[in-house]
């Protein structure tokens, strides 16, 4: 089994470019980098902290215990921190961009393409289960991509980036968008090295999926609410979902827009081509 | 089920650990996690159940601990149990917090004969 992505490994992650023949294929590479450096631990032992398992049996023995306290996110958190190096070093400006699948991601990534793509050095790096539809989609824009299909994975992994990133062989200066696999829980957890996330919520999921998928917004830096041209025929109220969201995370900055009409684009437009000031 | 990847990285850690510990032979393992860690605590236990088949775990006990979400009020200071991410202070109210505790998601101890 994939120890990045608990996929069998009968179905491999693949890097495909859209209109080049050869396909890339190849199982994750089950490299192993644990340095088991000591970390400081945080929390605080008192037992108000601490529910302990009702099957835990104090007192038996089980052998000499051995102090390890080291995080099971240390893999993936120390390639982010390496892929992150590289893009400082190469001055590449990275979006994390998640949601739940049709939220419109794509779309938005399309239109910033289009109306903005003259103005800034755009790669992208698409992350989908299956197809290369999304790939051909930015291709068809003469958008550097690459599309990442991730098979049974749920999520994009620090790795999958960085031999993304190798072959998309992106140019200084450059801002690179990393478009994840349509999914509001497990991306949450994996930081790629990013320099933003953005998590995008549309008018006609709940208002409320802030605090139905709170680690999400919580890892977020930016949330784009899209399809507001839809507000006159459904449920959904910005305030509340906004709020919601502040509630889990206050440093969140918003953007309304609609990729359709256009509506409310040139805000989000001026904050990406204000780039330096984010990095 | 990000938790099956989760598993395997716990597997991966303690293979690791055996090697480095000249083939020690792993009786216990225990796993911190936290509340706001994004990780379902039953379904950890299920993919591990699974995934530790034929390998340095799979006899050993495996101890999951849940730690509390805690977060702290940037208003009045009071510190407090905060298991949702958004939580008001119980005092005074505020949404205005740091969480302090509870996104742990770490292999505390191993235990070796």
């Amino acid at each position: 089994m994939c120890d990045t992505c608990g996929c069998e490994g009968d179905s491999p992650v693949t890097y495909n470019k859209p209109n080049e023949e050869h396909s890339h294929d190849e199982k994750h590479e089950h490299t192993h980098e644990h340095p088991h450096h000591e970390h400081p631990h945080h929390h605080d032992h008192d037992d108000k902290h601490h529910s302990h398992d009702p099957k835990h049996e104090h007192g038996h023995s089980h052998g000499k215990e051995i102090k390890i306290e080291q995080s099971i996110l240390t893999k993936n958190n120390s390639l982010a921190e390496r892929n992150r190096g590289y893009f400082e070093a190469k001055n590449i400006f990275v979006l994390n961009l998640v949601s739940s699948p049709g939220s419109g991601k794509t779309s938005l990534l399309e239109r910033t393409l289009k109306d903005i793509g003259q103005d800034l050095n755009f790669y992208v790096v698409e992350g989908d289960q299956q197809t290369m539809n999304d790939a051909n989609r930015i291709a068809a824009l003469k958008v550097p991509v690459i599309q990442i299909n991730t098979g049974n994975g749920c999520h994009l992994d620090a790795e999958m980036v960085n031999k993304a990133v190798k072959q998309l062989n992106v140019a200084n200066d450059a801002v690179l968008v990393i478009e994840n696999v349509g999914n509001l829980v497990c991306p949450s957890l994996f930081d790629l090295g990013e320099s933003k996330r953005v998590v995008v919520i549309s008018v006609t999921e709940g208002d409320d999926k802030p605090i139905k998928y709170p680690t999400m917004f919580h890892s977020a830096d930016i949330c784009i609410i899209n399809k507001i041209d839809l507000l006159p025929y459904v449920d959904f109220d910005v305030e509340k979902a906004k709020n919601y969201a502040l509630s889990v995370n206050h440093h969140l900055k918003f953007f309304e827009v609609s990729v359709k009409t256009g509506e409310g684009m040139e805000a989000w437009y001026a904050w990406l081509k204000d780039v330096e000031q984010h990095k | 089920m990000h938790e099956l990847s989760i598993a395997t990285s716990i597997i991966e850690i303690a293979e690791e650990f055996a090697v480095k510990n000249k083939g020690a032979n792993i009786t216990k393992i225990e796993i911190e996690v936290g509340e706001l860690s994004g990780i379902v605590v039953d379904s950890l236990e299920f993919a591990l159940e699974l995934a530790i088949e034929k390998t340095v775990l799979e006899r050993a006990k495996i101890i999951i601990t849940t730690i509390k979400g805690m977060a702290r009020c940037k208003q009045c200071g009071n510190e407090y149990v905060n298991s949702d991410w958004h939580t008001a202070c119980p005092q005074c109210a505020s949404m205005d917090f740091d969480i302090t505790g509870g996104k742990e998601l770490q292999i505390k101890s191993i235990f070796i004969e």
